[in-house]
């Protein structure tokens, strides 16, 4: 059985596919801190520098999902959902303009998830 | 004095070149109050042509503004602060209005500290001096500071007008033209700054742009006709504002948040008297403001033999934190500023739990009547837990404290670093020893020793690690929107031979 990191809902699938419609290539980075930090942020591809500070986690809806590798740490046992709500966030993330928000929702990895993703991970 | 929503126009433009003016393509967006979810007024939804024409204002207006005299300038600034304190009770209503916040807060700390903020800025300039120094007997070398010229600052929804003042006074004070964007969830206060006080500042000399961050933040952001980037928000933007300014090579600042350690020292409990009492507030300080503060004493370190006793006076002072309507003088703790906050948090109480942490009181969602039951309210929680939980380790912004255990000082600076983030930290304690080497050891920029959530504006603000760099408040602020002009002169007639 094959298992991943960060999976998406289906709510929050027909938004990515929409602002991909419009704004080409994008992908999800985590954010950290003040304010709307905790939330994932959509941006433009070509606008956010990734490099190996970050951790690829994997892809939801054909978007690759990054995090800051120490932020990693902190985060490593736990599976993401890439889920939708309502709401007026602040930041750059592309979904603002819509009224809807990206919300991270979180669980723990089982011990047989960590094991798979251990070995595939390396 | 009873307090209530106040009344909103239908809608509102954004203040360029000293005017209201419409976004260019006719597109506003829907504020609504977290208090009940109901529509206040609409703001301009602005695109980069707005944007643009404020940037073009203020670069229009700089070269004058800049040479203005510091009296003047002063003088001005003293003036603004006037305007606020007169209608006080109307930017606290609006405040409230618009973030959520309990109406107790923005009378007695949001505003007083905005219009403090001002007078500050006032002050110090008037006071400042540059330098001569003789490097030798025929050379001098000046330093003279000026102006950077245009500035752009990008402010967050948690203080809507503190988080102004706190950067429009020092850039104005030290002679620069500003464009702000405030926060899309909170638009109102800088709006109704700008009616009150356009006839103080020249055109151009202070612009408000309202509108959505990718549409109008990264045209500001990204923009080579402002000179420097303030920003106050997360990491992930923080780095996007820096990467757009690394191609203009503008200096940016950043306050980005933290998690911060509040720690409790047995000797804290020696005694049942006042400071006793001052540190139980102290702990319960992590719901100030809902807990959407940067520097929100959101760890909360305790001592682990007097864990038992002062848990459960912290516990019932929590418990006692009195939630309902945010204009009632009464209410301790307001909405959260947004639903999408409101299901962060909450999604946050979850994963703790899941992790193992223990709900000592709190943990969900606060049920109000009436028009309250549709705004965003959470109960004061407390979970307790170890710092490797990532309710330890992210910042919720909500009334959410993670508390443990530590055995001795090396352990409590252990757990207290232990974190990405080094903005604030709190520490207590009655051991002279402890007051100065604990927080000596603490990585982060702000620690308040027997004291939390003080900001007054001679004291300098900041994070080191990822919360960011740069300071606010304080005097030194001044330099971080000035050039340093160094004229070195020879008064010496002959010449080097060299040629």
């Amino acid at each position: 059985m094959e298992f991943n990191r960060v999976e998406i809902t289906e709510e929050a699938t027909e938004i990515v596919e929409k602002l991909k419609q419009q704004h080409g290539e994008v992908i999800f980075h985590q954010s950290g801190g003040c304010c709307d930090g905790s939330s994932p942020m959509l941006l433009p591809k070509e606008d956010f520098y990734i490099d190996d500070n970050d951790i690829f986690l994997g892809e939801v809806s054909g978007v690759p999902f990054y995090m800051s590798h120490d932020q990693f740490e902190y985060w490593k046992h736990t599976h993401l959902t890439v889920d939708l709500t309502n709401g007026r966030g602040a930041s750059f993330s592309l979904e603002i303009p819509l009224g809807k928000r990206f919300i991270i929702r979180s669980r723990l990895l089982k011990e047989e998830e960590i094991s798979y993703l251990n070995k595939k991970e390396g | 004095m009873n307090y209530s929503k106040p009344k909103f126009k239908e809608k509102y433009g954004n203040y360029i070149n000293g005017k209201f003016e419409a976004p260019d393509d006719g597109e506003y967006f829907e504020n609504h109050s977290p208090i009940d979810n109901k529509l206040l007024a609409k703001y301009p939804r602005s695109k980069a042509s707005d944007v643009n024409k404020a940037i073009e204002a203020a670069n229009n207006a700089k070269d004058a503004w800049g040479k203005t005299s510091v009296t003047e300038r002063s003088t001005i600034l003293n003036k603004i602060a006037d305007v606020i304190e007169e209608n006080l009770n109307e930017f606290a209503q609006m405040e409230t209005a618009d973030n959520g916040k309990a109406i107790r807060e923005t009378v007695n700390a949001d505003v007083p500290l905005a219009v403090d903020h001002f007078r500050y800025f006032a002050s110090v300039i008037r006071a400042e001096e540059g330098s001569a120094s003789e490097l030798n007997e025929n050379t001098v070398s000046l330093i003279i500071r000026e102006p950077l010229g245009v500035v752009a600052q990008i402010i967050p929804w948690n203080f809507p007008l503190l988080m102004l003042a706190w950067k429009v006074a020092p850039a104005l004070a030290s002679g620069n033209c500003v464009v702000l964007k405030p926060a899309e969830q909170t638009p109102a206060s800088a709006t109704f700054l700008a009616e009150k006080i356009g006839d103080l500042l020249p055109p151009g000399v202070f612009n408000v742009i309202h509108g959505f961050g990718p549409e109008a933040g990264k045209p500001l952001a990204s923009s080579g006709k402002v000179d420097k980037v303030a920003f106050t928000g997360e990491t992930t933007t923080g780095q996007l504002i820096m990467q757009y300014a690394s191609k203009n090579l503008n200096p940016v600042t950043m306050e980005l948040g933290g998690k911060s350690p509040n720690i409790f020292f047995n000797s804290v409990m020696d005694h049942d008297d006042d400071f006793l009492d001052k540190c139980i507030e102290g702990a319960v300080l992590f719901a100030f403001n809902q807990g959407e503060v940067c520097t929100a004493p959101s760890r909360l370190l305790i001592q682990e033999d007097i864990y038992d006793a002062f848990i459960e006076k912290v516990i019932a002072r929590t418990e006692a934190i009195k939630m309902g309507d945010p204009f009632d003088m009464e209410t301790m703790m307001g909405a959260q500023a947004s639903n999408d906050q409101h299901e962060k948090i909450l999604s946050y109480i979850e994963i703790g739990k899941e992790e193992g942490a223990e709900v000592l009181t709190g943990g969900a969602a606060k049920k109000l009547d009436g028009d309250l039951s549709k705004g965003f309210y959470i109960q004061p929680t407390i979970l307790k837990g170890h710092n490797k939980m990532r309710v330890f380790q992210e910042e919720i912004f909500g009334p959410v404290v993670a508390v443990c255990t530590f055995k001795d000082e090396a352990e409590a600076i252990e757990i207290a670093n232990d974190t990405l983030y080094g903005l604030g930290a709190g520490v207590w304690t009655r051991d002279a020893h402890q007051l100065y080497q604990i927080p000596r050891a603490i990585k982060a920029g702000r620690v308040w020793v027997n004291c939390y959530h003080d900001y007054p504006a001679h004291a300098p603000f900041g994070g080191y690690k990822k919360s960011g760099f740069g300071r606010e408040n304080h005097l030194m602020m001044l330099n971080h929107y000035r050039q340093t002009k160094n004229m070195l002169i020879s008064y010496d007639k002959k010449k080097l031979g060299f040629f």
